[in-house]
């Protein structure tokens, strides 16, 4: 059942505070991109996708699919998922650990419910999302893929190749999005690669554009639905979140050097009392 | 010694073609997908046949691999064509995340491998593919040897649950296989018995090991032929088998040392049973234009140089 806006800031706020305390205990692990994702996969997973955790297979027959293509956001993924219902919280706590179902990166193998396909090498993902839906137009299936890039992700040439077969083939199910919070691992990303405007490139490639902002839940339900709206259309549909990595505690929001590292102890303890604790319990 | 006729010859991807469109009537899941070389592939009948379950990618490699591997994760059998190269040294970290990681059911036809691509040049010319496909866990590297075998291959590998590398060629070559005889994945294929050298062949090879071998006969060199037309999973036993009745092994293989089905091998002779091994291949060099007979003969990969590379290993017994 879909939630509020007042219940989907609850959750997300716990996924954070699951964001930062995997990685904490894993010692390891991307929480910058995690917390710039974190809402619109909230919304996503609890009022948009049609998709039952109790009957999910990997076929993803008479279901929406996700692909998770910046594979590194496994923290707000696993987080999403287990609040969903896909697999027990408490398995949060086995985070990259040896044997572990939740990998440092989505893998297929350990059998995590969820997961649809393997991913970490970027730049693969919107292609798998492609064959997905094209799969679905074939099997009259009439459900979306849905499929979440990174914008440093994003300078890999095969996401522009996804992007020319999913116009040809006229994947208006398959609806795309991007994290567009404007920072990489080395630094901003107009400094790392001057990838410019993206709502232009994506114009310019024939897909529907949508920019909306990726913090504020009316905003995104209202892009979600707006998305939605272009099945039929014989477009694909990029939305474009604006976002900022490390969004949610002010030490780590707007700058990339939360990419890849993970808060000390007291850093933590500063990060989780920012952002409050919530009825829902941490695992 | 069985003599082998040649039925007529014709091209490996051809075989390939005849093959998908087979595995497309008995089975709706089957989809194809070409990165622009359609025609080379011999994709035509089967896109005729099928417009719906084929699928025009563009020159994109990259993405034609993801696009089957999602494909495939909702049941669908894709096989992605092109050249050995562009579905193999190109799209590597793909296939080895989307297909082999990710385990996805897609099968990759790779042709105009090797040398016999000829004209083209070294550029497309890969005798390096068996060494990065083998690499790849769980992975399984079909090469069969003519037309006939290609089409079995090709039905072995649309039934087989799981990635599936299979290799074929350009030109047109002898075809001598028995049409009617089912292509098994894993099995070794013993064309001809003999006692005093083993010839080990995959792909073209195989047909001028046969070649070899009758020229042996001539000298009264009695010579088993064995065609690896699985070179993984590899038929260890049957390898084993006749390296222990010959005492001495060749390997023959359109395709460079590192990582090829010499090594592979020798690999297991090593391990199971030492025995004496030369090695007919492209050693490690990349090729040139060409004909693809006269590059066979230039790079020593025809019957005179394995007749030749049998009496070598006969003579370290």
């Amino acid at each position: 059942m879909a939630k509020t806006i007042q219940e989907l800031q609850t959750v997300a706020t716990q996924v954070r505070r699951d964001i930062l305390r995997m990685v904490c205990k894993a010692s390891s692990g991307h929480p910058g991109g995690s917390m710039s994702s974190t809402d619109i996969l909230t919304a996503l997973y609890f009022n948009e996708m049609k998709q039952d955790p109790a009957t999910w297979t990997r076929d993803g027959k008479g279901q929406d699919m996700f692909i998770l293509s910046a594979g590194h956001m496994t923290p707000v993924y696993y987080s999403v998922l287990a609040r969903a219902g896909y697999f027990p919280v408490s398995e949060l706590a086995t985070f990259r650990q040896m044997g572990s179902r939740l990998q440092g990166h989505p893998s297929i193998r350990k059998g995590l419910p969820g997961i649809f396909q393997a991913s970490g090498s970027l730049g693969q993902g919107l292609s798998a999302a492609a064959g997905l839906a094209a799969a679905k137009i074939l099997d009259g299936d009439d459900n979306f893929v849905w499929c979440l890039c990174g914008d440093g992700e994003s300078e890999e040439g095969q996401i522009w190749e996804a992007g020319m077969f999913a116009v040809f083939h006229k994947l208006d199910n398959l609806i795309a999005m991007t994290d567009w919070n404007g920072k990489q691992i080395d630094g901003p990303v107009e400094e790392v690669s001057g990838e410019g405007d993206l709502a232009a490139k994506w114009e310019a490639w024939g897909w529907r554009v949508i920019v909306a902002d990726g913090h504020d839940f009316e905003a995104i339900l209202k892009a979600y639905e707006l998305a939605k709206a272009g099945k039929g259309g014989g477009k694909p549909t990029m939305i474009l979140w604006q976002t900022e990595m490390g969004h949610g505690v002010d030490f780590m929001a707007g700058t990339h050097k939360w990419h890849g590292s993970v808060p000390k102890p007291e850093q933590l303890e500063d990060a989780l009392k920012q952002l409050g604790e919530t009825p829902l319990g941490d695992f | 010694m069985k003599k082998y006729i040649d039925s007529g010859k014709k091209d490996t991807r051809s075989g390939f073609g005849a093959g998908l469109l087979k595995a497309g009537e008995a089975n709706p899941r089957v989809v194809a997908l070409t990165a622009d070389l359609k025609g080379s592939l011999k994709m035509d009948s089967f896109a005729a046949a099928f417009p719906e379950r084929f699928f025009q990618c563009g020159i994109a490699e990259a993405n034609m691999v993801g696009v089957a591997a999602g494909m495939a994760i909702t049941g669908k059998i894709p096989f992605i064509g092109s050249f050995a190269e562009f579905v193999t040294g190109r799209v590597y970290d793909q296939i080895r995340q989307e297909v082999s990681y990710g385990n996805t059911n897609v099968k990759i036809a790779s042709s105009h491998a090797g040398i016999t691509l000829g004209e083209d040049g070294a550029t497309h010319q890969t005798m390096e593919d068996l060494a990065l496909m083998r690499a790849l866990p769980g992975m399984v590297v079909l090469n069969p040897c003519d037309y006939n075998q290609t089409v079995q291959a090709t039905l072995a590998a649309a039934a087989y649950e799981g990635p599936v590398y299979l290799r074929f060629g350009r030109p047109s070559v002898p075809n001598f296989t028995d049409p009617e005889e089912p292509f098994v994945i894993g099995k070794a294929l013993v064309l001809n018995e003999g006692k005093d050298v083993t010839l080990i062949a995959t792909g073209h090879t195989v047909w001028e090991a046969l070649q070899a071998a009758e020229a042996l006969e001539a000298d009264g060199i009695s010579a088993e032929v064995i065609d690896i037309a699985t070179i993984k999973p590899l038929d260890v036993d049957a390898i084993v088998a006749s390296a222990a009745k010959t005492g001495a092994v060749v390997v023959a293989e359109e395709h460079n040392m590192a990582g090829g089905l010499g090594e592979a091998v020798a690999g297991v002779l090593a391990a199971k049973r030492p025995t004496p091994v030369e090695y007919v291949n492209g050693e490690d060099r990349f090729g040139q234009s060409g004909t693809p007979s006269a590059l066979m003969a230039a790079y020593g990969l025809d019957a005179p140089h394995i007749a030749a590379a049998a009496r070598k290993a006969i003579g370290r017994k």
